[in-house]
């Protein structure tokens, strides 16, 4: 599996990554290395095999409908690089 | 001995029989801190001794009085909780973790949070943001990851117990570099609520203790199904402490052939082979069996747990909490360059490597060839111990194929970093119990566990077959010079 500068920069930009171009080099030869080395999965028999996602036999969990009390938001806001009364504040959005 | 050396149970006799008050207690570990703590490097931040502890001695709970540290992934109100990464900078927790309101209620006294691999990426220690983490027993050599701070801080006498996390090993492998007894529970036994998320179907917090006898009684207060995590599952806890003096009559243990090939370090295979034979004489029957999946947990594993970090970790993005670095000029939009730069500064090397690994196993086109397949053989795995467990009780392996390495001897290899969690990724991907015991030590001086695997919630056999090998041994009372 050979990946690209632009493989690493199009994927780095799917993880809202903003990778230094030193920073792609090294990833794209680890990265390829990585991959070289999972590629043995393909040896597998996988034939018939239903994927496993989790360990447990679980279902939908629900609990009852009851109101129980939350974080307070204002404790929960002081943590916020930035909060404009009840809200996060961003940069702006739409110009 | 000082009181810092002590288990939990011993120190509980002391507190009930008036010869040794919690006062007492932290005043030495407070000592201690600071004569080892600049070596070891084990807290994440400086701990607090002063907790009030008026009429803990006289208090019922099962750990009324002791010290505990936890990992610094795992919330405490009012305590910055920051996994050892930039991001988190900043963040302090506005709840408590169900596992700490457990320790709180059963009367433990929490020091402080312990050092660990960046969002617990790493099998060393090495990948915090703040400073490596020393192994005790050599202070040149890693003291094992992710829950490497909470290891070194038991085997250096600077807690009483202490928690940690396990996704892919990171109790039980720095448990055995340390010398020290780490259990990993059933996916589902203890509640995650308050632990940051790294992935979600593999992720379990643990006990980390001086012994087994200290193991079980702190898995016994945090265990237990919690209506605010949907995964704990609803299912009586045993008494651990009871149950793991039942002799062992009777039992028989599998022993894998795959965890005795290439790369296990002699040492290693012989302080197992010799613990096997320990158990023998006490009445353990052995087979040997066959894990044929074993040879591509490392590649499932990569693939599973890094996609669901990539998922995981996109709240890390400068709007609700931690860091936040301003779009740089070349950014088209403020707001996706805003979460460029955060993460960019952010995040480590380790991270940001699993983050593209799994962002890429998941994209489009590429997601059947690795994430499904990776899935699938998942299953596969989890069906060749469900085969060795209807003719087996438990299954006996070495926890990692050497003792401790050195520092920066694999931080420029990922993969062979990866490699050694090897003998532990297995039973994350199949959701079973897994512990780390003392077992030996090589010739210069440096620990060797064993890992002990059982059924789904039968954490109870794992602590029988430990609780009589450590009965039987000496070597979780051998403590580091430091």
């Amino acid at each position: 599996m050979s990946i690209s500068r632009d493989d690493v920069t199009y994927i780095a930009n799917l993880a809202r990554l903003g990778l230094t171009e030193e920073e792609i080099t090294h990833f794209q030869g680890q990265l390829e290395g990585i991959l070289a080395y999972v590629d043995k999965l393909k040896e597998a028999d996988v034939h018939d095999v239903e994927p496993m996602t989790h360990a447990l036999d679980l279902k939908n969990v629900y609990r009852k409908d009851v109101p129980v009390p939350s974080l307070d938001p204002r404790s929960v806001l002081k943590m916020a690089p930035a909060v404009q009364d009840q809200f996060y504040k961003v940069p702006k959005v739409i110009e | 001995m000082k009181l810092h050396g002590l288990t939990a149970w011993e120190l509980r006799l002391r507190f009930q029989d008036g010869s040794a008050a919690p006062a007492d207690v932290l005043s030495d570990l407070k000592g201690r801190y600071q004569a080892v703590e600049e070596k070891v490097r084990a807290f994440a931040r400086p701990p607090h001794f002063e907790e009030d502890v008026s009429g803990s001695s006289s208090g019922a709970g099962a750990l009324q009085g002791i010290p505990a540290v936890i990992k610094d992934n795992i919330c405490r109100q009012g305590d910055p909780t920051e996994c050892c990464s930039r991001i988190l900078k900043g963040f302090v927790a506005p709840y408590d973790a169900t596992v700490v309101e457990k320790l709180k209620k059963s009367g433990a006294l929490i020091l402080g949070k312990t050092n660990m691999d960046e969002f617990a990426f790493g099998s060393s220690c090495e990948t915090s943001c703040f400073y490596p983490t020393r192994n005790p027993w050599d202070l040149g050599r890693v003291p094992g990851g992710s829950s490497g701070g909470s290891c070194a801080c038991v085997a250096a006498d600077e807690t009483i117990v202490a928690l940690g996390s396990d996704t892919g090993g990171s109790i039980r492998q720095p448990a055995s570099l340390c010398g020290v007894v780490g259990m990993k529970p059933t996916y589902g036994r203890v509640s995650r609520y308050g632990l940051v998320a790294f992935a979600s179907s593999l992720d379990q917090i643990g006990p980390i203790t001086k012994d087994v006898r200290d193991n079980a009684l702190v898995l016994s207060v945090i265990a237990g199904h919690d209506g605010r995590d949907a995964t704990s599952v609803d299912l009586p806890v045993p008494d651990y402490l009871k149950e793991m003096e039942k002799d062992l009559k009777g039992m028989r243990v599998a022993v894998p052939r795959e965890y005795f090939v290439e790369g296990i370090d002699p040492e290693v295979r012989e302080a197992v082979t010799q613990a096997k034979a320990k158990l023998g004489s006490l009445g353990v029957t052995f087979g040997e069996v066959s894990l044929p999946h074993t040879e591509y947990a490392v590649a499932v594993y990569y693939i599973v747990a890094t996609a669901e970090a990539s998922s995981n970790l996109a709240r890390f993005d400068g709007v609700q909490y931690g860091l936040r670095v301003a779009a740089a000029p070349e950014d088209a939009s403020a707001l996706i360059g805003m979460y460029k730069q955060t993460r960019d500064k952010g995040f480590g090397a380790e991270a940001k490597r699993r983050l593209i690994l799994g962002t890429y196993v998941l994209s489009s086109g590429y997601y059947d060839a690795y994430y499904l397949r990776a899935s699938k053989v998942r299953r596969l795995i989890r069906e060749d111990f469900d085969k060795v467990f209807k003719d087996f009780d438990l299954i006996l392996t070495p926890t990692s194929p050497t003792p401790a390495f050195r520092l920066g001897e694999k931080t420029d290899n990922p993969l062979s970093m990866y490699l050694s969690d090897i003998y532990t990724i297995s039973t994350n991907l199949a959701g079973v119990p897994a512990m780390s015991v003392p077992c030996g030590f090589s010739k210069a001086g440096l620990p060797i566990g064993m890992q002990i695997i059982g059924r789904p919630f039968g954490e109870a056999d794992l602590y029988r077959l430990a609780f009589h090998y450590e009965q039987n041994t000496s070597w979780h009372k051998q403590k580091p010079k430091l």
